[in-house]
């Protein structure tokens, strides 16, 4: 890069602590399942513009492996019954997957953190379809998803400040070295 | 000086806008507009929204319809045209000169800008697209230095606007055929450079492996800042050996040049990324902002660190000062 002028580099959000994922490990993914599936619900049904530019990705299976837990999930975002389900290991098969830890991939999703830059820096990783997940990305950064209302919006005010204060642990944890918070 | 900041989305717009830009760019969800990636771009209602949204902040949007159009297709790009205007579009940002005649026959009022896809980079160029179709802006291409502009501003009535940050082409706008010689698919044509619909990654031992429409591109090492998948920024085998033989995977970031370039009588600087989320609007708008601010106030431009952002996590400042001569 001799004829350009470098600047500095770096950003790095945080992985849960090993200690967490040993504890999570060994506890059974059913239980998760219906409440995933109630969250994918609530999600199409408040924002159903998703699909619209998810377009003919929508039928596609996409895998979301947060590398720091000890498992992953398989969304199929269908228009007509949606699923998502908790799997130990993402299965071979899959249109298209996205890996990460998994601050950087609720920041992705929440709007915070943007996706090019997470792979720039390698802290996220694509493989399969790009195509379809170029998309997934970009519907889910159009749709501002909040997801303290989708988890906790039907207990009400409580559970909203429950979902607020969720929110803010993650986004305290995430900083970026050496600069402001990416937004 | 105007910022003018780009949106992919609708939310991209709402950020930009919140952000402190002076004008939005943005562009249809077809092969009209040279950021043709999946789950961007705006349908027509979306633009229409969008710009009632950023007129009530006193914030203009400028609609880009940058390809050059297919043969026998003319009608897509005619739609675009009369679609933007009819949306309360404060600019089109156009490069092919049917679409430039089009719309300034069809719609004699409207303000035209000419794309940096146009490649206008002397005074006889902007001349003869101001002379012709009534251009009041050219988005000047990423091959001129700081002395160049100031003569080219002073030889033009032109407005001119120029990049200072995102990502970087090689210094052949509009003419690249880089992507088409491997997928079949240009910016220039298609509307979108290196279509992730050929664009294939694969991991071993932490390596990252970046393969385009079947090419072997790129290798990141395990630690190594990863860049886009396009030619232009592949590593290449030679005779002298290997590594990058265009140009780099860095961003550009001109911060420090903005004084130099407000003092060579630029009009507006342009951040590029249409096709990131809302997360990197937000951010480099407001950072821009506040340097804008103070140079503006005649303070020192705070220090920014932006880099976490760009593609390469690296910055250089181009050709704006063209250390290779």
């Amino acid at each position: 890069m001799s004829d350009s002028e470098m600047t500095g580099r770096s950003a790095i959000p945080p992985v849960l602590p090993p200690v967490l994922a040993r504890a999570v490990a060994p506890l059974p993914l059913g239980p998760l399942q219906p409440v995933l599936a109630l969250m994918l619900h609530r999600i199409s049904r408040m924002y159903p513009d998703l699909y619209s530019r998810l377009g003919e990705h929508a039928d596609k299976r996409f895998g979301i492996d947060p590398t720091d837990l000890p498992f992953a999930f398989v969304l199929e975002p269908r228009l007509r019954q949606p699923r998502v389900r908790a799997v130990r290991t993402l299965p071979a098969g899959l249109d298209a997957s996205i890996r990460g830890p998994l601050s950087g991939l609720v920041g992705m999703a929440e709007g915070t953190l943007d996706g090019d830059a997470l792979f720039f820096s390698r802290i996220l990783w694509v493989e399969g379809d790009v195509a379809a997940a170029l998309a997934l990305r970009n519907a889910i950064d159009d749709a501002r998803i909040d997801f303290g209302a989708v988890m906790f919006g039907h207990f009400g005010p409580l559970g909203r400040r429950l979902g607020d204060a969720l929110r803010r642990q993650l986004q305290a944890r995430r900083t970026v070295s050496g600069a402001e918070t990416w937004s | 000086m105007e910022l003018i900041c780009p949106a992919g989305t609708p939310a991209s717009l709402e950020a930009a806008v919140e952000a402190g830009a002076d004008a939005v760019y943005c562009g249809f969800r077809d092969e009209t507009n040279a950021r043709n990636f999946p789950g961007l771009n705006f349908s027509r209602e979306e633009l229409r929204k969008g710009i009632a949204f950023a007129h009530r902040r006193g914030v203009r949007v400028l609609v880009a319809i940058n390809t050059f159009a297919r043969a026998g297709a003319f009608g897509l790009w005619q739609a675009a045209i009369d679609d933007a205007v009819a949306a309360g579009a404060d600019a089109l940002i156009l490069a092919d000169l049917a679409t430039l005649d089009y719309a300034h026959r069809r719609h004699p009022g409207q303000r035209l800008h000419v794309s940096v896809q146009a490649g206008a980079a002397n005074p006889d160029a902007i001349r003869f697209y101001a002379e012709n179709f009534g251009a009041r802006r050219v988005v000047l291409p990423r091959v001129l230095n700081v002395m160049e502009i100031a003569s080219i501003v002073r030889e033009t009535s032109c407005e001119t606007e120029v990049f200072v940050f995102g990502g970087l082409c090689v210094m052949e706008e509009g003419r690249c055929s880089l992507s088409s010689y491997a997928t079949g698919q240009s910016p220039n044509m298609n509307g979108v450079c290196s279509p992730a619909s050929h664009v294939a990654y694969s991991e071993r031992d932490g390596r990252i492996d970046s393969r385009l429409g079947g090419f072997t591109i790129n290798s990141f090492g395990k630690d190594e800042p990863a860049g886009y998948p396009t030619l232009c920024k592949g590593r290449f085998a030679t005779p002298k050996g290997s590594g990058y033989i265009f140009e780099e995977p860095v961003s550009l970031d001109a911060a420090v040049m903005l004084p130099a370039l407000r003092d060579a009588g630029v009009t507006a600087f342009k951040i590029e990324g249409r096709q990131r989320g809302r997360a990197y609007i937000a951010g480099v708008v407001r950072s821009f902002r506040k340097i804008l601010a103070a140079i503006d106030e005649g303070r020192s431009p705070p220090a920014a660190s932006l880099m976490a952002m760009a593609e390469g996590q690296a910055g250089t400042v181009g050709a704006y000062r063209k250390g290779w001569r």
